[in-house]
């Protein structure tokens, strides 16, 4: 299979703070890949560089072949779309749903806006009567459904998601995570995933590498953590701390 | 029974809206020993509504009313304001879920506990200084001279969550009630501070009110666990027999999570039932 996004010796420095110190991975297309870590570990400014929101002062990124430069271009957002965390910060609070939707044709100048609008709010189960409401007026999840469908109305190929469920009841996230699922399933997408919750991870990705400090702690596949199969310490810490709480 | 600390019964807490009146609390009632309950639901669930109504903290414009809401025999609705105020902080300690919200953010975290044990008790500037520091020192903070004088800004989540599980019980509470006290931090952090809290909670003997989103948290963590759905008790239930839990909704949000180990595609999702909320 060939290699959907390659990042080798990526750095990104924040004034004085290495927020990545030279970390690499390879997604392949078709893959999901997921990235864990605690707050800090560079996790989601591995997704912001890759999209072009954090300062990449070393290393190189590859997209579907082509090696980015300082700029990203339309063609690049076309493939590439992101999922935020927080359905309550991504929506622009004074935008209806249409509004939100119709941006990213506009700026691509894609013409048959009307068909992509009503297929991306009934892919991500929101019908037509969610088209003229305003971010306000849904609830945490149907947020995020419509920040999905705000990603996938540009047909990509592949899909970054930070925490795209930590802010969302349990309950919620199963809906949505049921959602991401059936959405790569159909379109072929590529995931690259980042969460804090190794469950979250196991369940959604093939892959995965587990960060600390801004550097790659090791790259597993699923069934390996799932069996426990893990070499490094800070791991198996976290899988023990993902179990819950254990009475002395 | 005697031994009883908390006692709820029928507690209603009603919100004044534009469209209308908002009851986000609909008649709970339970009872609390010298023992750690848990109660859990979604957002919305009127969960963290009950705890800030019996710590006395329910925003003003909206109204409390219950049947019987007493604490060690007391009857808190009928109590003046000063007589809550006095009870608040000393007997009754609440903490918050983000050290970084619920600190004051101006103030050194050693004098934000001496503030509040000088509030409670008359104890000279010095002997306040020394319990403090002995209660950072309980919370497994390795350096408290050195955390005394740090603002809330200059220490982790983590650091700031213990310092402010330190501030609540140098008093001496004999009920906490502690609102999502883990949410806002990292996994592996989270368990040091749950065991912090674990250990002070048994060897003090009070009683503990925890309240989250988390189900399987709050099992491994607590005695009872209450559930609540859409302002209401829909299941009380001991921690260790929640596998055998009866009500859908408990069910459900024990299945809708994702676990290492157990594949299934897609994820049970919870079909609610208007008749839960009825």
């Amino acid at each position: 299979m060939t290699a959907s996004i390659t990042v080798e010796g990526l750095e990104v420095v924040f004034d004085r703070f290495r927020a990545l110190k030279g970390v690499s991975l390879e997604v392949r297309e078709g893959e999901s890949y997921g990235l864990v870590g605690e707050s800090g570990s560079g996790k989601s400014t591995l997704l912001r560089a890759i999209t072009g929101l954090a300062p990449v002062s070393a290393g190189t990124i590859t997209v579907n072949g082509k090696t980015l430069g300082k700029t990203r271009d339309k063609a690049f957002y076309r493939e590439v779309q992101m999922v935020f965390q927080d359905p309550y910060g991504s929506l622009h609070p004074r935008q209806t749903v249409d509004r939100l939707l119709q941006e990213p044709l506009a700026i691509h100048g894609i013409a048959d806006g009307e068909k992509r609008i009503e297929r991306a709010l009934d892919e991500v189960g929101l019908g037509k009567g969610f088209r003229f409401r305003y971010a306000h007026q849904l609830s945490g999840g149907q947020r995020q459904r419509v920040a999905i469908a705000r990603a996938l109305i540009l047909e990509p190929s592949i899909l970054l998601l930070d925490e795209p469920t930590s802010a969302l009841d349990a309950s919620v996230q199963a809906e949505v995570l049921n959602l991401l699922e059936e959405v790569r399933r159909r379109r072929k997408l590529t995931f690259l995933m980042v969460s804090h919750d190794l469950a979250i991870i196991t369940h959604m990705c093939e892959r995965l590498m587990v960060m600390q400090n801004g550097e790659a702690v090791e790259t597993l596949t699923a069934s390996q953590l799932i069996g426990h199969r893990v070499s490094e310490d800070y791991t198996r810490n976290l899988l023990r701390a993902s179990e819950g709480f254990v009475r002395a | 029974m005697s031994d009883t600390l908390l006692e709820v019964d029928d507690l209603r807490v009603t919100f004044p809206t534009r469209t209308g009146l908002v009851q986000a609390v609909r008649g709970v009632s339970f009872s609390l020993r010298r023992e750690r309950l848990g109660i859990v639901g979604e957002s919305g669930s009127g969960k963290s509504q009950t705890g800030r109504a019996i710590m006395g903290v329910t925003p003003p414009q909206a109204e409390v009313s219950a049947k019987k809401l007493a604490f060690d025999g007391m009857d808190l609705l009928s109590m003046s304001p000063r007589e809550r105020r006095a009870l608040r902080g000393s007997r009754i300690a609440m903490i918050l879920q983000d050290p970084k919200y619920s600190l004051d953010p101006v103030m050194t975290i050693g004098r934000q506990i001496v503030e509040t044990l000088r509030t409670h008790e008359k104890v000279s500037k010095a002997e306040a200084r020394e319990r403090a520091l002995a209660m950072l020192q309980a919370v497994q903070i390795r350096d408290p001279a050195r955390v005394f004088d740090l603002y809330p800004h200059e220490v982790s989540g983590g650091m700031g969550q213990r310092a402010m599980i330190a501030m609540m019980l140098v008093t001496g509470p004999e009920l906490m009630i502690a609102d999502e006290p883990t949410s806002a931090l990292d996994v592996t952090v989270q368990l040091d501070v749950l065991k912090i809290l674990d250990k002070l909670v048994a060897e003090r003997g009070m009683g503990l009110i925890f309240i989250s989103h988390d189900l399987r948290l709050v099992s491994s963590f607590c005695d009872r666990v209450v559930v609540m759905y859409a302002g209401k008790v829909v299941e009380q239930i001991k921690a260790s027999e929640l596998r055998d839990a009866q009500h859908p909704y408990t069910r459900g949000l024990l299945n809708c999570m994702p676990r290492i180990g157990f594949e299934r595609h897609p994820l049970p999702v919870l079909d609610r039932k208007p008749e839960w909320a009825a």
